[in-house]
């Protein structure tokens, strides 16, 4: 009796000292997670999640305050990646959420009255031009958040959603005759 | 609908391919017949009437398509297998339990066709062997040996009824097996000289069963000629359980059975030919059939020898089944240029 | 004898090619009409060098080069531009893509052309040269023929050693590298001088299936007259042996390492059609305005005719007079073509093959039914991968599986397909897959480079911050020195100045483009000045709203 707990007694100090040795050895600097969730992350800076960028959403999601259905631009894959990197179940979105096209903004310069405001709105500074000129968006820099399309006092920028052109169209699932493993 | 490249294509199918699995248990099948009486011939035809009303109802439940899954041919053979596995004499429900249970549970439940990790068939025969194991024992005495030999109706009386004629008991038309007797009698401490000069012993290794076997190696070399299996299977399977039955026979003739006995009795050839072969529980990978085989043959002698259960064809099955996801994983062949590095 | 070597798997597919190789090729007569595509290579579409209305003339350079991996495109005969647009071309996706529509005047009047010295020349030039007469693999992957001919990457100083010339054409029923070996072997055996010319290669082989002797004699008599060293070898008839890596292993044993190309282990492989379409544009100046293309399946009389590019499909069709129960047609071969959704498109490079079909020479795969893991695709793939495996991991979209099981190093060649007993499309899954792990690679790309930019923009604001501060900090230490160093005097006389200057500038300044407005441009002004209005506008109510 006595042994069998000594020998207990041994094992558990033994695994206990293992397990705070590698907790030491093999500490991880940083918080990767964030990393990992920022990488899955569209990088579209649009505050549509209600943080102020990617990079914000990504910390809330690994603190646990935010929770992974908030991103419209990742689409429901997104979701389910996140679901996958943090081990919990796919949700989908909010009722609320609209799902859009991919798009790219897009200025009419005949309104445009250059007030610089849409650039200093710009996450990824997509936009040229300078005061009192003209501005213009740099397409294939703009991630389609719509952060420009708000400020503008003269209501002169949309959103032209990317059309599926023959260099970047995508083969389709194979459609089958019979029904499958569905 | 577009149609897609290729447009040619070779006209096999997977219900030609089972049929000629299905085809090529006929000579094992008549043999069987003509060593057994025609029993055999009822517990095929229950087998395969559950098989396929089992395998619709499934469908059925699970909105699938009924029509070209039942005449893909599978079912046939998971119950065409199941029935040769187990005593022809066995009363009715017996195959009808074990088929649906194969059908219904092995297969249907892990995703149908193609999905199934386990042998369906012998999992059925798992199940069976566990559950029922006095009925799993009431094999019919080979032609020649029984005291009293059943004539077709009498036989259809009893696997339906239960009734035997009068003055005939049970024990007088069936008879333990060869490897069962060998089992019980070398733990009597006979010595196996005297064991294998009893008349049940035939010429190689058991009176009728032998020749049965003998009927599925010339359906194994039609499956091998018309490309249906491949040969690395039988070979290494074969091939081991001969070589660890031959290693223990040199070492100690006394008491372990020569090689060839092993080949010949049970359900070796049936299990080297048909039921590893088995192309959705198998390894896709050569050399990992060549693993497989060898796991399977080593699985089957020690289960045989040192076991509870006469043979061990059907849990040397199972437990290489569960094997072959990481066996199929660590085979990956060498794609072409590259190094072979491991995915 | 040279020893060959094998490759892993491949199927025997019934050949099919008797029927269309009885009569000889045949020269298309001009088509009423043809659409000639910027993009017939693989890479950037070129850039249009013409206007509707233009008159060209045949051999005239109508799209320039634009990229670094994009080819050229000419006028096939003389006549007029009637549009460049956008027109449906043969594309799985179905789309449209730019061409120009070009009506022959029936002159065939050529530009000026003449003969290389190639010899004389840099290779460089030649390279150039080959480019602007848009040379490109006419196998199949319609890969700019200059980039192939190009000094090798990370090997300065290593010489190819070995040119392969492929004359394999394993797909079933198409037949014009046959007979473009039976009829032209001189010129192609001269163009591959030329490519070994410009390569510095050591040896060169040809390669051709058993299937084809009348091309195999034809080829062997013209490296004969030729006094070349160059070696004509028989290989098996085995399905897909024309594919460039199967055949490099089958003609010299080695293997192209996987993502590589053949040049890394100094072997180079060009088409035979290829061959000849280098012999044309060096020792005649012609650039590439035709191609031998194969007519057969459901004919009346199966050949192969020389067309124009841009020649419409259906024009092609109509000469080789389809049976009544065709029903579809497909570019390309049985097992690697594609079904043309319209026969309104134009034969292009790539295009070496047209086939009528019915449901008879081509029966509708029955239903597909699940894998059984039967391996038979694995024993037929001739890159050893395993393709059940593979469609596992596609159907259920596990693409980054897909990826480590080797997906990418799939050539779509179809055999699995082919012998798949329970009739899976696999290649279809595959092109899916790869399909869609490049779009993800492109959007991954897309999304950190937008992270880059957003977050130098954060640290952009961070510094002007800390500049403006500091900028500050200076300027009230001057303020107070200023301050505390003079006495009270008048109120800044520069100011003042500078106030009046601008004054004085306002006044003479005009704006310059007020005169005379069209009334269009009257309506946008008055448009753009009543949508100022309005805002203007709700910038005061929304004052308002805010006050209240």
């Amino acid at each position: 009796m006595l042994s069998a707990l000594l020998v207990m007694a041994i094992i558990a100090i033994v695994l206990g000292a293992v397990l705070g040795y590698s907790a030491i050895k093999f500490r991880v600097e940083g918080n990767p997670l964030v990393e990992k969730i920022d990488a899955i992350l569209p990088q579209t800076q649009c505050g549509q999640c209600g943080y102020p960028g990617c990079r914000p959403y990504a910390e809330a999601i690994a603190s646990g305050e935010a929770d992974i259905n908030l991103c419209p631009p990742g689409g429901e894959e997104g979701i389910h990646k996140l679901a996958d990197l943090l081990g919990m179940e796919f949700k989908t979105f909010g009722g609320n959420t609209v799902i859009k096209p991919k798009a790219v903004a897009f200025i009419d310069e005949n309104i445009c009255i250059g007030c610089t405001l849409c650039f200093q709105a710009c996450p990824v500074d997509a936009i040229a031009g300078a005061a009192k000129q003209m501005h213009t968006i740099i397409a294939y820099e703009c991630t389609g958040c719509e952060l420009c399309v708000a400020p503008c006092p003269v209501d002169c920028i949309s959103m032209v959603p990317i059309e599926e052109k023959i260099t970047t169209w995508k083969r389709k699932y194979p459609e089958q005759t019979l029904v499958l493993a569905q | 609908m577009a149609l897609f490249s290729p447009f040619v294509s070779k006209p096999d199918t997977v219900s030609r391919i089972m049929f000629k699995v299905l085809l090529a248990l006929v000579p094992g099948i008549a043999l069987y017949v003509w060593y057994y009486g025609p029993a055999i011939l009822v517990s095929l035809t229950l087998a395969s009437l559950t098989a396929l009303g089992t395998e619709a109802l499934m469908l059925k439940l699970r909105n699938r398509p009924i029509a070209p899954f039942l005449k893909d041919n599978s079912a046939l053979v998971t119950g065409w297998l199941l029935a040769l596995s187990i005593p022809s004499l066995a009363p009715w429900w017996l195959i009808v339990v074990g088929t649906a249970f194969s059908i219904a549970i092995v297969k249907h439940l892990y995703g149908g066709l193609g999905n199934n990790p386990f042998s369906p068939a012998m999992a059925g025969f798992a199940v069976l062997i566990i559950s029922f194991p006095v009925q799993m024992t009431q094999w019919i005495s080979p032609h020649g040996l029984g005291a009293v030999e059943l004539g077709f109706l009498e036989q259809l009386e009893y696997i339906f009824l239960g009734v035997l004629p009068p003055n005939v008991s049970l024990d007088a038309i069936t008879m333990a097996t060869p490897l069962d007797t060998l089992k019980t009698r070398l733990h009597l401490e006979e010595p196996i000289k005297q064991i294998f000069a009893m008349p049940i012993y035939g010429r190689l290794a058991g009176q009728g069963s032998e020749m049965v076997s003998l009927g599925f190696v010339l359906g194994g070399f039609y499956l091998l000629a018309t490309r249906v299996i491949t040969w690395h299977i039988p070979v290494v399977f074969l091939g081991t359980l001969f070589a660890v039955a031959g290693i223990f026979h040199l070492a100690d003739p006394l008491h372990y059975a020569a090689p060839l006995f092993h080949w010949f009795s049970g359900a070796a050839l049936l299990g080297a030919f048909f039921i590893l072969t088995d192309p959705v529980t198998s390894p896709t990978t050569y050399k990992g059939k060549l693993i497989y085989a060898a796991g399977a043959g080593l699985l089957t002698y020690l289960i045989r020898v040192f076991g509870n259960f006469p043979d061990g064809v059907a849990f040397a099955t199972l437990l290489m089944n569960l094997c072959v996801p990481l066996i199929v994983l660590y085979t990956q062949p060498r794609v072409f240029g590259k190094k072979g590095e491991r995915p | 004898m040279r020893t060959l070597y094998q490759f892993h798997g491949g199927i025997h597919p019934t050949g099919n090619k008797t029927q269309s190789t009885q009569c000889p090729i045949a020269r298309m007569p001009l088509p009423s009409r043809l659409v000639i595509p910027f993009r017939q290579h693989a890479g950037e579409s070129a850039k249009p060098l013409v206007r509707a209305g233009d008159r060209v003339l045949k051999g005239q350079l109508i799209g320039m080069p634009d990229g670094f991996v994009s080819s050229a495109v000419h006028a096939s005969t003389s006549g007029t531009i009637a549009a460049i647009d956008m027109q449906p071309i043969a594309h799985p996706s179905g789309m449209p893509d730019l061409c120009a529509t070009l009506i022959p005047d029936g002159r065939e009047e050529w530009v000026p052309h003449a003969a290389v010295d190639y010899l004389g020349s840099d290779p460089a030039e030649l390279r150039q040269y080959l480019r602007l007469s848009g040379v490109v693999g006419l196998g199949g992957a319609v890969f700019p023929c200059d980039l192939k001919l190009r000094p090798l990457r990370g090997h300065p100083n290593r010489s190819i050693c070995t040119l392969i010339l492929n004359g394999a054409e394993c797909e079933p029923y198409i037949t014009c590298d046959d007979m473009l070996m039976r009829e032209r072997a001189a010129e192609i055996v001269q163009g591959a001088e030329m490519l070994r010319f410009m390569l510095e290669a050591g040896e060169v082989l040809i390669g051709i299936e058993d299937n084809k002797p009348e091309a195999i004699a034809a080829m062997r008599q013209a490296v004969t007259d030729s006094g070349l060293p160059f070696e004509v070898i028989v290989v098996p008839t085995i399905y897909p042996s024309g594919s460039a890596k199967q055949l490099i292993r089958i003609l010299t044993g080695l293997e192209v390492p996987s993502g590589k190309l053949p040049t890394d282990i100094g072997v180079q492989c060009f088409n035979i059609a290829t061959s000849y379409s280098v012999y044309r544009a060096l020792a005649h100046g012609e650039p590439l305005l035709s191609r031998i293309v194969t007519v057969t399946g459901n004919v009346r009389q199966a050949q192969n005719l020389e067309v124009l590019l841009g020649t419409p499909v259906q024009e092609l069709i109509a000469l080789g007079e389809a049976l009544p129960d065709t029903n579809r047609y497909i570019m390309g071969g049985p097992m690697m073509g594609m079904e043309l959704a319209s026969t309104d498109v134009p034969l292009v490079k790539a295009g070496n093959c047209i086939i009528a079909a019915s449901d008879k020479l081509f029966p509708p795969a029955p239903p597909a039914l699940p894998c059984i893991r039967c391996t038979r695709c694995a024993q037929a793939c001739p890159a050893d991968l395993q393709p059940m495996d593979l469609y596992w991991f596609a159907q259920s979209r596990d693409f980054g599986k897909a990826q480590a099981f080797s997906l990418f190093d799939c050539i779509e060649c179809g055999s699995c397909s082919y012998v798949c007993p329970s009739h899976i499309p696999l290649v279809q899954y595959f092109q899916f897959a790869k399909s869609e792990i490049r779009a993800r690679e492109q959007e991954k790309k897309a999304a950190d480079h937008a992270r880059e930019r957003h977050e130098f923009r954060e640290y952009r604001f961070e510094r002007e911050k800390q500049e403006k501060a500091e900028k500050l900090a200076a300027k009230e230490r001057a303020v107070r020195e200023a301050v505390a160093a003079s006495a009270a005097t008048s109120p800044q006389p520069e100011i003042q100045a500078a106030i009046d200057r601008a004054k004085e500038q306002a006044a003479t300044v005009e704006p310059k483009n007020t005169d005379n407005p069209t009334p269009q441009q009257q309506s946008e002004i008055a448009g753009i000045e009543a949508q100022r209005e309005h805002i203007r506008e709700l910038a005061k109510s929304s004052v308002e709203h805010t006050k209240d």
